[in-house]
């Protein structure tokens, strides 16, 4: 196992030495001259040069990389070419956001989608079955930048239900400690905050979660029909066991390979997602900061946000193949 | 299981004395399945809008009406289906308009995606060694990024426009056609025939143009299919984020984006050309999965 999990991480040095290359390409690789791309055409010659010496531009390309490489060993993401801070401290509040959203909408996307899934499943054919699977179908079709405009204008907008973007209330703002909201707001004892922050991340959180879900929903169905044709399933209802210990204490429990799979994959895709719904609904998460980033031309800012949300990318996928084999131990890597 | 098997094994038998070839028998059991011909129905539906755009939609994609406030963000009428935008452009109009940049965007760039990739997996997998470590690793330093990323990142260095969008759509697909191609060439590889076309001293470019190729065919077909769908969302996705198309572009994506300040007033500028990704995009995947189904019924997970 051990030896496993340190295989894993040493192949993914290459992947990662990789990454790093291709992100730094994208300050050095813009045609022409990168200063003046960033600066647009009315910078003045001074400002250019300053910008050319900042970012070692006037190196050759392997000593800049290596010096990128080196700063990025000691934790410094370079500085944001707008705010002049460095990336490193002002990174992990953004941070923090999407992972509270990408959180939440995993949740619902789990609870939901394996629920639907099961009892699509079980009654197989019927109405219930039939409808979640069109829903399930048109979930997986549906761009969520659309999805959640749609839900901003029916359940903030004209039924006044839930607030339309942000974190939290601009009038009584969070206390932040580890910017997880969820988290600060129970530690201060303040519930009524942690009731606005559940309020705050519904919308974002169901327009994030639809198409894991959707995906979710239709492999629980399809691999709980499969386990369910089996004979011990049948023994088990023969002998009149509860439908609900039936399912969830023995079918589920071996059908949940193939569904776990599902929700690792969807897991690590659903950080994509978070930069369009965050984007929607002003969710001041990473994916919010990379967009601004780009309005800006704040290219060291892209680049950092871009690497950080691939280095989650990769550390989630390592994860959850590590979670494989301590939960299926017929699955042997060697 | 067994009665299965064995009717298989019948259906070869029968397929040799009558001559039904293969893409026959994939059509037969494409038709078979509705939610593919429903998906095909969506996507003709879509290809005729973007051909016969000019003849159906009744205004130009451009003709701003700012003189009449009342046509500025009027509501659907009998006159204009789809209400128009804050320039009294008739959305209708753009909505038509848009399916062909959108169509175009999607098949150009999986059919780039596609050629390169297909390219580069059979020389992978068919020389093997260090070509095939380098082509491989390449292919996983770019999966190891979220796909809408990386098509950022490509556009940020190329700057935001259409064009570019499409190119970075194309880069990001390459490394699923180029995976998909390497695995299939290296299993045809081993095959009698091949071994046997080599023996009697043939080609290798022969070999895979004449053998490997057509024989990979099927799971490219489908995978483009599939393909076509995420590139168009990803495509409106990066007009959306401001990297894509370019006003006055009636590109749908960046519809959207534009008539997001018109939430509350003039939700129908939102709403049309939503639904027409939404519908195109399910057209693309119901008919991908129908695909599948039939032509390549492995791949089915």
């Amino acid at each position: 196992m051990l030896h496993y999990i340190g295989k894993r991480i040493l192949h993914l040095i290459p992947v990662l030495l990789g990454m790093t290359f291709i992100v730094f390409l994208i300050i050095r690789a813009i045609p022409g001259d990168p200063a003046q791309v960033i600066l647009g055409q009315q910078a003045t010659e001074e400002a250019i040069h300053a910008l050319r010496d900042k970012l070692g531009l006037d190196q050759p390309w392997y000593i800049q990389y290596f010096d990128y490489l080196k700063g990025l060993l000691t934790g410094d993401l370079g500085e944001s070419l707008r705010t002049s801070q460095p990336i490193t401290s002002e990174i992990w509040p953004y941070l923090a956001a999407t992972m509270e959203l990408a959180f939440f909408a995993m949740i619902l996307a789990i609870v939901i989608g394996m629920n639907a899934g099961i009892i699509s499943a079980w009654f197989q054919n019927s109405w219930f079955d039939y409808i979640a699977m069109v829903i399930a179908l048109i979930g997986v079709s549906v761009p969520i930048f659309w999805l959640g405009l749609m839900e901003q204008w029916v359940f903030s907008l004209e039924l006044n239900w839930l607030p339309t973007s942000g974190r939290e209330e601009v009038r009584a703002p969070v206390e932040a400690i580890t910017h997880f909201y969820l988290i600060d707001t129970l530690i201060q004892g303040r519930f009524d905050q942690f009731w606005v922050t559940i309020q705050h991340l519904i919308l974002p959180g169901f327009a994030l979660a639809t198409i894991p879900m959707a995906i979710i929903a239709r492999m629980t169905r399809s691999s709980m029909l499969e386990v369910m044709r089996s004979d011990y399933i049948r023994t088990a209802r023969a002998k009149g066991q509860k439908m609900v210990k039936v399912i969830y204490k023995h079918a589920l429990k071996n059908a949940l390979i193939p569904i776990l799979t599902v929700i690792g994959l969807q897991t690590g895709l659903l950080l994509g997602g978070a930069i369009l719904t965050e984007t929607i609904f002003s969710w001041p998460g990473i994916g919010r900061y990379i967009y601004e980033a780009i309005g800006y031309r704040d290219y060291t800012v892209i680049q950092s946000g871009i690497l950080i949300v691939a280095f989650m990318f990769v550390i989630i996928n390592l994860i959850v193949d590590i979670l494989y084999t301590v939960i299926d131990s017929r699955i042997k890597y060697n | 299981m067994m009665p299965e098997l064995v009717s298989n094994s019948v259906d070869l038998s029968t397929k040799e004395e009558k001559v039904v070839g293969p893409w026959k028998e994939a059509w037969r059991s494409f038709r078979k399945s509705k939610a593919a011909l429903v998906g095909t129905a969506i996507v003709v539906f879509f290809i005729l809008l973007a051909v016969f755009g000019p003849l159906i939609a009744p205004e130009g994609i451009n003709e701003q009406k700012l003189q009449d406030s009342s046509l500025r963000l009027a509501p659907p009428s009998s006159e204009y289906w789809f209400g128009t935008d804050d320039f009294g452009r008739d959305i209708f109009s753009r909505v038509v308009y848009g399916a062909r940049i959108s169509l175009a965007v999607g098949f150009l760039s999986v059919i780039l995606s596609a050629v390169v990739g297909s390219f580069l997996g059979i020389i992978s997998g068919y020389y093997g060694r260090w070509i095939d470590t380098i082509i491989s690793r390449i292919f996983d330093i770019m999966l190891a990024f979220p796909s809408i990323l990386l098509a950022i990142a490509i556009v940020s260095i190329l700057g935001p426009s259409l064009q570019n969008a499409l190119i970075a759509i194309a880069i990001i697909n390459i490394p699923n056609f180029g995976r998909l191609i390497r695995s299939k060439v290296l299993s045809v590889k081993e095959e009698e025939y091949i071994v046997a076309a080599k023996a009697i001293g043939m080609k290798d470019s022969r070999i895979l143009w004449r053998h490997i190729l057509p024989n990979s065919l099927s799971p490219v077909i489908v995978q483009g299919t599939l393909a076509i769908a995420t590139a168009i969302i990803e495509a409106a996705a990066l007009s959306f984020l401001g990297l894509g198309a370019e006003a006055p572009q009636p590109e749908w994506g960046k519809m959207l984006s534009d008539a997001r300040v018109h939430l509350m007033t003039a939700p129908w500028t939102m709403i049309f050309p939503g639904l027409a990704i939404m519908l195109t995009v399910l057209g693309f995947n119901l008919m991908g999965d129908g695909l599948r189904d039939a032509l390549d019924p492995k791949m089915k997970n």
